[in-house]
């Protein structure tokens, strides 16, 4: 049971990594840009509602945070999650 | 899957919002319960949330040159539910719209919908199913999750054409932006919750029990049990 589960664990992040580096490599050959789904319906709103006007730009404005700040913040967000999931398994794995 | 800060029109913002907020209020309300009912439930719930948290910040490339995040959702939507699932969702949003610039206060209410709403509503359905035929909790929370994602995004696909061109053109334009990019993303996250799955029948398995409806706690005691022997 314990070693079988092991591997199942051991298996599916190697298929993960396997999955996001065969994507990040073949993104690279290809020249894509990993730009972001959001920013790209920015773009097909443009194209289907060409006369439209984003009417609020947000509480800041057109102040964008500056990139290490946004991925300081991102990666906060993560740790926090990651944090409580580490604690939970931490806790609960059993000893026997 | 965040609708940005001015892309919907204020009436497409006010009917998400008249939409999005009683599933809020009533998932607090079912929190609160849960863990007055259910002490030592209140880990799980946090666990729920993180997932959430994390999984959301996640942002990963995918296939047609753009990059988006996992949602996370399908681990709550399973145990708990839709309300709740909302809840949580509602607070990750919040964090990214205030902190991030990441989606935005006029359109959260549209965010929650597909989301913490309809997205994990179709994964429900789906965890719902897979119980009842018998198959086991790590692939059912796998395919739970995958679902729950993928709709998040077909949601957010109608919404923007509800708003935008209103044509199947525009649809499957915004579709083939959103949903397509993100398939892998979708099947990495429900790899994460499968094996996720393997560790909770392994350690905890009377997770399952309490959060499941009636016809899945006993499902979910035999399940556990045989796993165990």
């Amino acid at each position: 049971m314990e070693t079988k589960n092991k591997m199942v664990y051991v298996a599916g992040f190697a298929v993960i990594a396997l999955l996001v580096i065969a994507v990040l490599a073949y993104g690279n050959a290809e020249g894509w840009e990993f730009g972001g789904a959001d920013d790209g319906a920015e773009g097909v709103v443009e194209d289907v509602d060409p006369d439209y006007e984003p009417w609020y730009d947000g509480l800041m404005g057109d102040y964008e945070l500056p990139g290490e700040t946004e991925s300081m913040l991102f990666a906060l967000q993560a740790a926090i999650g990651a944090l409580i999931i580490g604690y939970f398994i931490g806790r609960y794995t059993r000893k026997d | 899957m965040h609708i940005m800060e001015g892309f919907l029109d204020p009436i497409w913002c006010a009917v998400w919002f008249v939409i999005a907020i009683p599933f809020v209020v009533l998932g607090a309300k079912k929190i609160i319960e849960l863990v007055r009912e259910h002490p030592e439930q209140k880990m799980t719930v946090a666990l729920a949330g993180a997932f959430i948290f994390l999984l959301s910040s996640l942002k990963l490339p995918s296939v047609t040159g753009s990059s988006s995040h996992p949602t996370g959702t399908g681990f709550s939507a399973a145990l708990y539910g839709v309300s709740v699932t909302a809840f949580l969702a509602t607070i990750v949003l919040i964090f990214q719209a205030l902190l991030l610039a990441h989606g935005g206060i006029t359109t959260l209410g549209a965010n929650i919908c597909s989301m913490g709403i309809i997205g994990p509503m179709v994964g429900v359905l789906v965890w719902k199913l897979l119980i009842k035929a018998g198959v086991n909790f790590p692939i059912s929370l796998g395919i739970t999750a995958l679902v729950a994602d993928l709709f998040t995004y077909v949601v957010t696909a109608i919404q923007m054409t509800l708003n935008h061109g209103q044509s199947m053109d525009a649809f499957v334009n915004f579709l083939s932006n959103y949903a397509a990019t993100q398939l892998p993303l979708a099947f990495v996250e429900a790899i994460l919750f499968f094996m996720f799955g393997v560790y909770l029948v392994r350690n905890k398995p009377e997770i399952f029990d309490i959060s499941a409806d009636v016809a899945a706690k006993e499902a979910a005691k035999s399940e556990a049990k045989t796993e165990e022997a």
